[in-house]
């Protein structure tokens, strides 16, 4: 602290607090405490706002329990943002190692730029090009019927299937960049002189590319479970009423069931899911929380 | 065939597939901007038409979308931007488990889904300010995690800087203002310029966050959605052809403008 202000003088130091203490204060910790105090509270008309009634209760939590429905809802968008985290992991490895590892050094800026761009068009935007592709006349469709798969169009919007693979390919980016960049640091020569030795490109991968690439794997699947989790606009736009996602409920409880109380006890439940998963993790990688946030 | 060339070979033909899988859906997408079906598809293509550009110009409701991401943008480049500088700046000087533990904080809003950030806005500011969904609970929202994103783009830029030139300046008398503004901001410009740039971005394509604190008010990424929800016409695809365009350019201008810095960077240290 004494050589922050010895650094920019009072003035500036006091500056610099008062902006990171408005960030953090008002806009991160203050509104993340309050939600999950506001989620332990019974939903009450404002008339009875601070009476007898106004006590801390698990009831909002409890509703998941008895709720079958939303239940079922809660357990499909793990295993589905799962399965979305497993495909994308298993998808972008062999480009990140070759990126990282193989590509020729001039033509990578052309081929990081090639991923760039779609990684900076709008999410809702790359969306609606899967809803285009998936819809009932759509192209996958005639190709699928073409290629004598289908006899005939089938619906490929308005199920778990369909938001599953726009997830996939919304998401699959997020996984890349980590994965490459932890694997940019491995020295090649390890490489060539495992291969010296007489291993196998499995064995290579195995003992020496996965573990060094291990925080960036952590990474990459961590931002894309918590993307596919708390994804509103793909369910939205690919699901129908049949394939409906956890954020989903979670909207309706605010702006259709009128119960913010509820609403809010399912979004901690949603953070909750999404830091267990970065402890799952950091546990199966081994990796602290000072690599992941790097 | 040996192993070698068939390997590169499997390498070429995935990398292929892989960025056809990337770029194939969007220019299908684009392509039914071009049909004159009154559903977007290119599947059957009933004939080539630019109608849908101008249907889309005509849409009193997109531009009014556009007015109100634009301002919120702008907005969140006000907000965000200074936030990240400041905490960039703070967390250089530190070196101890309050660095740590400040950084953890700092880019926690960026490991917690939108919808969260949204509703916890949401709920804190009616409870403690009543403050209710619109313009400016939209920009602190956002602004939340874009200012994290910031910090992130200032500190590593900081991390190349030469504090000597600081101590150089102050001992040579000049006050920590000069300082300031004289060395650390002009350094810091390339990053400032980086980082309003991706603020915006980020909060122009802003879906999940943005859905719950709103209020009454609707941008264009919002305007997008409810159109494909009820609506849907190839002027959807018009103006999602014209956003990706422009993408595209900030991307590419974006390149340059950083490829030509890191080629400054590295010339002159002789």
């Amino acid at each position: 602290m004494t050589e922050v202000l010895r650094r920019y003088g009072p003035v500036l130091t006091g500056l610099i607090l008062a902006a990171v203490a408005v960030w953090l204060a008002l806009l991160v910790v203050l509104p993340q405490l309050l939600m999950v105090d506001f989620s332990f509270r019974p939903s009450l008309p404002p008339s009875k706002l601070g009476g007898p009634e106004d006590v801390y209760t698990l009831k909002n939590y409890a509703t998941l329990w008895t709720n079958q429905i939303h239940l079922a809802i809660f357990l499909k968008t793990i295993w589905a943002s799962a399965l979305v985290t497993a495909v994308t992991l298993v998808v972008c490895y062999p480009v990140a190692f070759y990126l990282a590892q193989v590509a020729p050094r001039r033509r990578l800026p052309t081929l990081i730029l090639m991923l760039v761009v779609p990684f900076w068009i709008n999410e809702l935007l790359r969306t609606f090009a899967w809803y285009i592709i998936l819809a009932y006349n759509g192209p996958l469709n005639v190709l699928l019927v073409k290629l004598g798969i289908f006899t005939e169009p089938q619906r490929l919007l308005g199920g778990d299937a369909g938001v599953i693979v726009g997830m996939v390919y919304v998401y699959i980016l997020f996984m890349v960049f980590p994965i490459t960049n932890a694997m940019e640091s491995l020295d090649r020569n390890q490489i060539e002189a495992a291969r010296d030795l007489g291993s196998g490109w499995l064995r290579i991968h195995r003992r020496i590319v996965i573990p060094h690439a291990k925080p960036g794997i952590a990474v990459g699947c961590i931002m894309t479970f918590m993307l596919a989790a708390g994804s509103y606009a793909v369910p939205a736009l690919l699901g129908g009423p049949q394939s409906r996602w956890f954020t989903e409920v979670i909207y309706n409880w605010f702006f259709e069931g009128g119960n913010w109380n509820q609403g809010a006890a399912y979004a901690f439940i949603l953070l909750v899911l999404c830091i267990g998963f970065i402890l799952l993790m950091m546990r199966l990688f081994r990796v602290g929380l000072t690599d992941i946030a790097k | 065939m040996t192993a070698a060339t068939f390997r590169r070979w499997m390498t070429g033909a995935y990398l292929v597939v892989f960025f056809g899988y990337l770029f194939l859906p969007l220019a299908i997408m684009a392509a039914a901007t071009f049909n004159t079906s009154r559903f977007p598809t290119v599947t059957p293509w009933m004939g080539f038409t630019l109608n849908w550009f101008t249907a889309l110009w005509a849409d009193q409701r997109m531009w009014q979308a556009l007015g109100t991401s634009l301002l919120i943008g702008a907005g969140v480049i006000a907000v965000a931007v200074p936030l990240g500088l400041a905490a960039a700046l703070l967390l250089d000087r530190l070196h101890s488990r309050a660095r740590t533990f400040l950084y953890a904080v700092m880019v926690s809003p960026l490991l917690t889904p939108g919808v969260i950030v949204g509703i916890s806005t949401l709920v804190f500011w009616r409870q403690w300010f009543g403050v209710t969904g619109g313009l400016f609970l939209t920009i602190v929202a956002q602004s939340s995690f874009i200012a994290a994103y910031a910090m992130l783009l200032f500190l590593a830029r900081l991390q190349r800087f030469d504090s000597t030139l600081e101590e150089a300046a102050l001992d040579l008398g000049a006050t920590h203002g000069q300082v300031f503004r004289r060395i650390t901001l002009p350094y810091l410009t390339p990053a400032i310029l980086s980082a309003s740039f991706l603020a915006f971005l980020q909060s122009f394509e802003n879906y999940n966050t943005t859905l719950f604190v709103r209020g009454l008010d609707t941008t264009l990424t919002i305007y997008i959605a409810s159109k494909v929800r009820t609506g849907l016409t190839p002027a959807v695809n018009a103006l999602s052809l014209i956003l990706i365009a422009l993408t595209i350019l900030g991307a590419v201008v974006h390149e340059v403008l950083r490829r030509r810095e890191a080629r400054r960077q590295a010339a002159p240290a002789e």
